[in-house]
């Protein structure tokens, strides 16, 4: 087969930024597929509640104190994601190695608060299909947090070695961004759920 | 971990042709022996591995099929015991759908989508070596259990109450639903690797309107993958619960709801018929274009027929459960949507049709495969429309007709394209021409076979026979018939065991293709056979969709790549303008460390949930060696 050169890409970037990243489109490949996973087990949620004479069956609702002091740590987070964000997008070594510190701070956080939000919920997972599904909505949401704190420490080492002054970097660091962004997000309807559904 | 870190340094115009292929060879090279093997992340060679390894799974399927046929060849035979039975059939199904069909269809797309995008790798290369093991993993897992007599006997569907803490004591379920887990993982993952290769890494110039069809069929099938999956692993993971840590999810004695299960279930189960079909859609469509020696008919209305038919998918899994005593109101909906997805299918076929009429059909073997399959495909399609409709499916739910419809569909609609698709790109996957005479042989016994194993089942269901069933007494009227469809699949099997020794014979003696052998008009055929391990020495530059038909025998590419950092172009998603140089990660041992913690995990979890604790450590470590930077030029940017 004959080459003939039409086109010269020798002055493109070495990395594609924002929405020219794979990364960046991976991540919201994974969204996807946990959105619909979230979106499913609240479906089984409303499901299980449809079926039931009362609900939540044979329990209390939760108590509202633990998952509404939790909804306001996340939605506050989001302020300093958006900031980090906005710091990797200028390349801010400073402040992005800050701003990482924080939201670590931010995923440690909720973790604790979360523990006391299981024993809040007034039901055991194995007592009837209530408790099962309000504890594996919580759990799942739990995971959720946990990865993306892991993900965030991981991350926030990464920014103080010497790989951290690279574009490929605050990519990554604008990816776990939105990623955390998409946690607080799912947490929403969970939270409406799990506290408020039961209080119909 | 290296000291400096490195830079890529060297263009591709620096470099004349010799010394740009021996640069981009040392770049892109999997090493010689098992450490490379291990940590390969070519595109190529787990495209490969993971079609061979489907295959094997076909046939171990295909000797279970074979053995249920020998049990009822006649009646009260005792071949089979019923609880062996009941473990056949249910692996026969599972194995087919979770470790043949599936991931064969999502392998032909590993290996050809990046090739036929004009791009060097995949997307996420490292996350496709782990999706090949953790698929190895299931598949061991599964067939390990069941060689220890611990294989599940719950249907491939796993039914509760049957499946749950109640009626399956032992493992033998959860080994089902942990081998769901990984096998959807896997098949996951490799959806997003393709929904992002095909937005973001093709050519320069490949708009959305010059995508090859079967491209677009992967890309449709993936986004089905990742909005079905979910699913089942809900499904799945709620069961496990159910069964290890005494959840009622499934028990209604404390508000938990059988169908429950069938909801979850099917929402993942129908469209998963279609994550089988569209790939094959795809690949018939790009067949017969090639050997009627045209464009194809339709392309439009091709690829809306696809997006038509992923959408639908969703719109279908109560037709399953017809009988099941849901409200008329829901069963006519579902009754109507069943019979609304015969529209687009139909398009397709009009299409196809239009095709071949008006273009200069070549009989090769990979043609005849593709009639063979719109033949058996459209009778499966009328015994479909049957099915759909509620009255006539009270009747024949759980008989052999069914089993007759859903073989027609998924071997006439899947497996025929499947064998063309092997037939025509075999040249391109191992340099060599398969034969043609064992190929229309194959052919024949396998169409042929087919026909008088499946057909006669339609009537074994309209006389009462129920599926599943190990025996029969010898005063029904069903013996007959039952020796003439265990006959018949020997001829099916002869037609198979022709294909796999053609198959054999081939890769190590068949004529030598050359980059094009059957005249194709797409990009993997614009590369040697089998292509380097860089794909293309430049990257190709697409001003329609048949590129190598509208300029034949030259090839329009860009320059200005590094040739030391494995490197690929990113591209506008509409478009396909190019946006940046992105590097492509090199071979690494960590995806295989990672499938390793991740499947002692899986496992581990079906005695313990404290696996999922004490599990997960192993795991984060290794994802975190998997994407610690090494100093690479990949890594810099």
């Amino acid at each position: 087969m004959r080459e003939r050169v039409v086109l010269d890409l020798s002055k493109l970037p070495l990395h594609g930024l924002g929405s020219a990243s794979v990364t960046w489109w991976g991540t919201l490949g994974f969204m996807l597929i946990e959105g619909t996973g979230f979106a499913l087990v609240i479906a089984v949620y409303l499901y299980l509640m449809s079926l039931a004479p009362i609900w939540p069956l044979n329990a209390p609702p939760p108590a509202l104190l633990p998952g509404t002091l939790l909804t306001v740590i996340l939605l506050i987070s989001v302020i300093p994601n958006v900031l980090i964000s906005r710091w990797a997008r200028q390349q801010d070594l400073r402040k992005v190695q800050i701003g990482m510190v924080v939201m670590s701070v931010f995923g440690i956080v909720p973790l604790i608060v979360r523990a006391f939000e299981f024993p809040a919920l007034n039901v055991k997972w194995d007592t009837n299909a209530y408790g099962s599904i309000v504890w594996t909505l919580l759990g799942l949401h739990t995971t959720h947090i946990l990865t993306d704190l892991v993900d965030t420490l991981v991350l926030a080492a990464l920014m103080f070695s010497r790989h951290a002054d690279n574009p490929r970097r605050f990519g990554d660091v604008e990816d776990n961004a939105m990623y955390w962004n998409f946690v607080v997000a799912t947490w929403l309807p969970i939270y409406g759920c799990i506290y408020w559904l039961a209080r119909l | 971990m290296t000291e400096t870190i490195a830079r890529a340094e060297t263009l591709d115009t620096e470099l004349d042709g010799t010394r740009l292929a021996t640069a981009l060879a040392q770049t892109w090279k999997t090493e010689r022996g098992l450490w490379g093997a291990l940590t390969t992340v070519d595109h190529k060679i787990i495209g490969r591995r993971y079609i061979v390894t489907a295959f094997v799974f076909l046939v171990l399927g295909g000797v279970l099929a074979l053995l249920m046929r020998l049990q009822l060849a006649q009646p009260e035979a005792r071949v089979l015991g019923p609880d062996r039975f009941n473990q056949v059939f249910t692996m026969h199904g599972a194995n087919m759908m979770f470790l043949f069909a599936v991931p064969v269809m999502e392998a032909m797309g590993v290996y050809l989508v990046p090739l036929m995008v004009g791009t060097r790798n995949i997307a996420f290369p490292r996350l496709n070596a782990f999706s090949y093991w953790i698929f190895l993993a299931g598949g061991l897992l599964l067939w390990i259990a069941f060689a220890l007599d611990m294989g599940p006997d719950v249907g491939w569907f796993a039914y509760v109450p049957l499946s749950g803490p109640q009626y399956a004591p032992g493992k033998r379920a959860d080994i089902w639903a942990q081998m769901i887990t990984f096998t959807e993982l896997a098949a996951l993952a490799v959806a997003v690797e393709i929904v992002v290769t095909v937005f973001k890494q093709r050519a320069p110039g490949m708009s959305l309107d010059r995508i090859p069809l079967f491209v677009w069929s992967m890309l449709v099938t993936s986004f089905v993958v990742i909005m079905a999956m979910p699913a089942i692993m809900v499904a799945s993971t709620s069961l496990i619960l159910d069964r290890l840590v005494g959840t009622h999810f499934f028990n209604p004695a404390e508000g938990g709801d059988v169908l429950l299960w069938q909801h979850l279930f099917w929402f993942f189960g129908h469209p998963e018929v279609y994550i089988i079909f569209l790939p094959a859609v795809g690949m018939v469509s790009t067949l017969i274009a090639t050997f009627a020696r045209r464009p194809i008919f339709g392309y439009l209305a091709l690829v809306m027929a696809l997006i038509a038919t992923g959408i639908l998918a969703f719109g279908l899994w109560v037709h399953h459960m017809f009988v099941t005593g849901l409200p008329r109101l829901g069963e006519s909906f579902f009754t109507a949507s069943s019979m609304a997805i015969a529209i687009p299918a139909g398009i397709q076929i009009f299409c196809w049709i239009a095709t071949l009429w008006d273009g200069r059909p070549v009989f090769k073997t990979p043609l005849l495969f593709v009639i063979g399959f719109i033949v058996t495909f459209v009778i499966g399609g009328l015994t479909g429309v049957m099915v759909a409709s509620v009255p006539f499916d009270t009747q024949v739910h759980d008989t052999y007709f069914v089993v007759a419809h859903f073989h027609y569909v998924l071997i006439g609609g899947a497996v025929f394209p499947l064998l063309g698709a092997v037939y025509y790109w075999f040249p391109k996957f191992t340099g060599r021409m398969m034969s043609e005479r064992r190929g229309k042989w194959a052919f024949w016994l396998i169409f042929i076979g087919f026909h008088l194993t499946f057909f006669p089942m339609h009537i074994l269901g309209l006389e009462g026979m129920p599926r599943r069933i190990y025996t029969y007494q010898p005063d029904l009227p069903w013996h007959g018939l039952n020796l003439f469809v265990s006959a018949s699949a020997l001829i099916l099997a002869a037609g198979f065991l022709i294909f796999f020794i053609d198959a054999i014979i081939s890769a190590r003696s068949g004529n030598p293709a050359g980059d094009n052998p059957w005249d194709a008009p797409t990009l993997e055929w614009a590369t040697s056979s089998p292509p380097p391990a860089y794909n293309f020495a430049h990257i190709p530059v697409v001003g329609s969709a048949y590129p190598l038909w509208d300029q034949p025998g030259s090839l329009n590419v860009a320059s200005g790549l590094h040739s030391d950092r494995r490197e690929i172009v990113i591209t506008t998603i509409t478009i396909a303008e190019p946006q940046a140089r992105e590097s492509s990660p090199q071979n690494s041992i960590w995806p295989l460390l990672t499938a390793i913690t991740t499947t002692i995990m899986l496992i581990w979890s079906i005695f313990s949930p404290w696996a999922v604790v004490w599990g997960s450590i192993p795991v984060a470590i290794t994802l975190i060696g998997w994407f610690w930077p090494s100093g690479t030029p990949e890594d810099e940017a």
